[in-house]
């Protein structure tokens, strides 16, 4: 696996046309797998989660998970494409240990989902259609973890163990036609478009949609052509690249590679390619050639499947809005600087923002709240921003408290602790704690008073200028008070009392 | 010989519903017969005489109680050992599922079971139910009651002697290109494919899914139709089954007036290349039914001709996928070909040593129809004739009820006759293919001995697609005429079945 010789990406930019190609797997969350009842919750004990038809007893039949049918109706729609009005399973047949029947239950040339397109936004405010060619329904292998070897891979291992509570979880693969004209930015645009996908499932609520656990796995196809020609080259497919980085990174690192070898008169070979995020390179894997014939054939134990047209329109009619452009309406109406939009973004808290806002806060006190003092919470806590019990309604009631000044800053933290102690609503906290600040002058002037009388001087001070002396009696004061007091009026009567 | 085994199923439900007759003795009269006979026979691959017993004995027990009971409870039965099953071995026949006990039953099992129906036993057939005669089970053939040098019929020799020697009231069969009805013509009982999806398939180990049906096999049409009631319906765990409710077979069957019913025979199966005593019976099938008032038409279905070859893609194309999963990682048997095999050596190594002669030689013809390049061809091409053997039947059906021919062109053949010539054993099956190509239900009843061989021929009868009454109407009219005729059933001229004859 020694380290292959690339060309300067410029320079491989100048000579050769980039065509990309991207598979991406998701994995649907559904209640129960794909053609049984097993949950399918991949976390559990191994081999908890299977029956007869997912490890492929003989004997046993599939039969189609309605929900994974409506879930992947659902992405196709999302991504533009045509829903089949009826459409077929065919078996995938190989052998391997982690196939319980030795053929994979997929769709071959009759995909539910069909001829879609995506605009993708690249960091330059580039904007790409990407085509998609086809989302079809097939069901997830097992896991085999190679033991023994120093690889973890099947070579060189002395045994292999196969966890079939994977076998059988629904996916969904969606496919695109090759993807020319990106240039220098094909990395950037691969990455972008994954993401896309995974923003898409995830608003859609049909996949857990999180990279790191595999629910979104991308295979990338790269090829090169020269400048001009009508051909397509020779394609490697780098599977399972399972970061938004990597992806970025195995493209262009294939990039690279492809055009010292073309560029020095040799061939690509087609075949399947690792990435190797470590090393932050790819090498080569199986080989992909004609002799691979999997020998489709329209699944006969499955009838076909035919969603109805009031089926689809009910799916379609419930779509959420699609991301990008939810984005782009969003970062409109709120105005945040593009770096408080981003940050919002990245802490997947933009739904949070958005329903606290609808709740009547401002957009800014619920960026700031959500991004700041909540954020901060969880993280001290170890915990999922949702798992803390605070409510859209409960940020929007908080903001409402401060921007009334009925609380000040420091007040509404403490509220904040106590919603999320379960105590009530931050209204309900404030009132059954009386935190309210003081409004009341005379209250606050008889506790100036007694501060000056300690520190008779300060009036002088701030007769001959040094405003900033006041400091020092508010101070007490707000002690006194216990906080609960409105600063910028205790310091408007301190100077009032001196000018008097 | 009990004169218990030697009632009928409807008989022996009426005597049981009237307490004339426990459960244990009619379960215990057949188990004798097999512990006697079997060893001479080889109908059964596994005898399940404990748990077959403790199920008529609680059945008695409910009964003592005035507890209502299913129509068939106590009623003892023999199913295919292709039908998975809790508490007893399913072996397919083969040496790759030796000793596995699955765990779960199949749907059909579980009816039986809800029936409150001991299980004797599970019933030899050809290794993954490829073949006609039994002669590619791992386990040894099955005998023909009516002559132990002879074919039983196949795949389901097991089931077919098991009811033709008494050795049960009923058994279950499957049928994916005559399977059932075949075994039926060879040894003078009645076997029935319904229509496809008329039976749940969950459990029952697949050769070729989109061909596979389960049904009943039995001495008379009425006891088929009580058991049809049993083990029909939908099973939302196989989607192939078919929602539709079929109706008692039994009461859609009391009618049995042939009197203006459209008999259609089959221009390319009417006896071309057929035994002479088999055509014979088959001729003289039909002139009882004209004199009894059925109009007899002849129908053109040209593309039967192209069956069995679409027949021999179709089946080895499925059956190919369907035998990949049998590689020892999960479950059967396991060859470790050395120590430091791969998973792939163990895989080849099992499948080597696990797989007969037929199974291999069907694997590798599918497998090989099904590779691209060859696929257009051969599966493909199979396929469009499969549309014109269906369109053929619709056609034949507006001019006919019914249609008939003998249900196998020969009777019982010895054994080693044919198992070295896979063509001749094939053309056995030419009449019933169709059936299974289009989906129709066939059923199978005796007719007469042919003149030759003084051997069992059948007749087999066919309908469209859900029209599986008219099969047992037709078939019981036809049988009473034939006992009419005969003065007492086929069965009884077979001849005593003797212990190692």
């Amino acid at each position: 696996m020694a380290k292959e010789e690339l060309m300067n990406y410029e320079k491989a930019l100048e000579q050769f046309e980039v065509v990309i190609g991207l598979e991406v797997h998701v994995e649907l969350n559904t209640k129960t797998k794909m053609f049984c009842g097993c949950r399918n919750d991949f976390g559990d004990e191994p081999n908890t989660n299977v029956c007869p038809v997912c490890i492929g007893l003989p004997g046993s039949l599939p039969a189609v998970n309605r929900q994974a049918v409506e879930n992947s109706i659902a992405i196709g729609l999302a991504l533009g494409c045509s829903i089949a009005s009826s459409c077929r399973f065919a078996r995938k047949q190989y052998f391997y240990p982690d196939l319980a029947k030795n053929f994979q239950t997929s769709q071959y040339d009759e995909p539910i989902a069909f001829e879609g397109s995506i605009d993708i936004e690249v960091p330059s405010g580039n904007v790409f259609t990407v085509a998609i060619e086809r989302a079809h329904m097939e069901e997830d292998a097992g896991k085999l973890t190679h033991v023994g070897g120093s690889t973890g891979r099947i070579h060189g291992a002395e045994f292999s163990l196969v966890d079939y509570n994977r076998a059988g979880v629904p996916l969904v693969e969606i496919v695109t036609k090759p993807i020319l004209g990106a240039g220098a930015e094909a990395p950037e645009l691969a990455a972008a478009y994954v993401r896309s996908i995974r923003d898409i499932v995830k608003a859609l609520n049909v996949s857990e949609a999180r990279m790191e656990r595999g629910n979104v796995r991308c295979d990338a196809n790269v090829s090169l052509r020269r400048h001009g020609e009508a051909k397509l080259g020779t394609r490697t497919e780098t599977k399972n690249v399972n970061s938004l980085r990597s992806i970025e990174r195995a493209v262009r690192y294939e990039i690279q590679r492809q055009a010292h070898i073309l560029a020095a008169g040799g061939s690509i070979t087609q075949e399947t390619r690792h990435w190797h995020e470590d090393r932050g390179i790819t090498s080569s894997g199986r080989l992909k050639s004609d002799a691979d014939d999997y020998r489709y054939f329209p699944e006969p134990d499955l009838l076909p499947v035919q969603p109805s047209v009031a089926l689809i329109d009910s799916i379609r009619a419930a779509l959420p809005e699609n991301p990008a452009a939810r984005r782009k309406r969003l970062a409109g109406e709120w105005s945040f600087s593009e770096l408080e939009f981003r940050d919002v973004v990245n802490a997947g808290l933009l739904d949070h923002v958005e329903a606290t806002v609808a709740a009547g806060a401002s957009a800014q006190s619920a960026r700031k709240w959500w991004t700041g003092e909540v954020a901060r919470i969880a993280n001290a806590e170890n915990k999922d921003v949702d798992e803390l019990g605070v409510t859209p309604a409960h940020v929007a009631e908080l903001a409402t408290l401060v921007e009334s000044g009925k609380i000040n800053d420091r007040i509404a933290r403490e509220v904040l602790a106590a919603v999320i102690a379960g105590e009530g609503s931050p209204a309900e906290v404030v009132a059954a704690k009386g935190l309210e600040v003081v409004s009341d002058d005379g209250a606050l002037l008889a506790a100036i008073d007694e501060a000056l009388a300690k520190q008779p001087d300060v009036l002088e001070k701030i007769r001959e200028g040094k405003v900033q002396a006041a400091g020092a009696v508010i101070g007490a004061v707000m002690q006194a008070m216990k906080g609960q007091a409105d600063a910028a009026r205790v310091r408007e009567l301190v100077i009032e009392r001196a000018n008097s | 010989m009990s004169d218990l085994v030697k009632k009928t199923a409807a008989e022996l439900v009426s005597m049981l519903q009237k307490s004339e007759v426990s459960s244990v003795d009619v379960t215990k009269a057949h188990l004798d017969r097999i512990e006697k006979l079997n060893p001479t026979i080889n109908s059964f691959l596994h005898v399940t005489a404990e748990q077959a017993l403790k199920v008529a004995q609680d059945v008695d027990r409910r009964r003592a109680a005035g507890e209502k009971l299913p129509k068939l409870a106590g009623l003892p039965i023999a199913v295919k050992d292709n039908l998975t099953t809790t508490d007893a071995p399913t072996t397919c026949g083969s040496r790759m599922l030796q000793g596995w006990v699955p765990q779960y039953d199949a749907t059909v099992v579980t009816k039986l079971r809800n029936e409150f129906m001991p299980i004797l036993g599970k019933t030899n057939l050809d290794e993954f139910a490829m073949g006609s005669s039994t002669e590619f089970s791992a386990y040894g053939p099955s005998r023909n009651p009516w002559d132990t040098e002879r074919i039983p019929g196949g795949s389901g020799g097991g089931s077919a002697s098991a009811v033709a020697g008494y050795l049960a009231p009923l058994a279950i069969g499957s049928d994916t290109g005559g399977s059932i009805r075949f075994p039926a013509a060879v040894t003078g009982t009645v076997g029935t494919k319904p229509t496809y999806g008329a039976v749940s398939r969950y459990g029952l180990i697949a050769l070729a899914s989109s061909l596979d049906q389960i049904g009943p096999v039995s001495r008379t049409v009425l006891d088929a139709a009580l058991l049809q009631d049993v083990i029909g319906g939908h099973d939302a765990k196989d989607s192939t089954s078919l929602t539709k409710d079929f109706g008692s077979m039994a009461e859609l069957a009391a009618n049995r007036d042939v009197k203006g019913l459209r008999v259609g025979v089959i221009k390319q199966l009417s006896g071309e290349g057929f035994q002479p005593g088999v055509k014979a019976c088959f001729n003289e099938s039909l002139a009882l039914l004209a004199a009894n008032g059925a109009e007899i038409v002849e129908v053109d279905c040209p593309s039967f001709e192209y069956a069995i070859s679409a027949y021999y893609l179709i089946l080895p194309a499925e059956a190919s996928s369907n035998l990949a999963k049998f590689d020892s990682v999960r479950f059967g048997m396991r060859v470790n070909p050395s120590d430091n095999a791969t998973i792939e050596q163990v895989m080849a190594a099992t499948r080597e040593a696990g797989f007969g002669p037929e199974v291999k030689r069907r694997i590798i013809l599918g497998t090989y129809a099904l590779s691209s390049g060859a696929y257009d061809a051969y599966y493909g091409a199979a396929q469009k004739v499969r549309t014109l053997i269906q369109r053929d039947f619709d056609a034949a059906f507006a001019k006919a009820d019914v249609l008939v021919s003998p249900t196998a062109p020969t009777t019982a053949f010895k054994f080693g006759e044919k198992v070295a010539d896979p063509l001749a054993m094939y053309l056995n099956d030419i009449a019933t293919i169709p059936a299974n190509l289009a989906g129709t239900p066939g059923m199978s009843i005796p007719n007469g001995l042919a003149s030759e061989d003084g051997l069992p021929s059948g007749i087999q009868i066919l309908a469209p697609a859900m029209e599986d009454h008219r099969l047992y109407r037709v078939g019981a009219a036809l049988e009473a005429l034939h006992e009419a005729v005969w003065g007492k059933r086929l069965m009884d001229s077979a001849p005593e079945l003797k212990v190692g004859a």
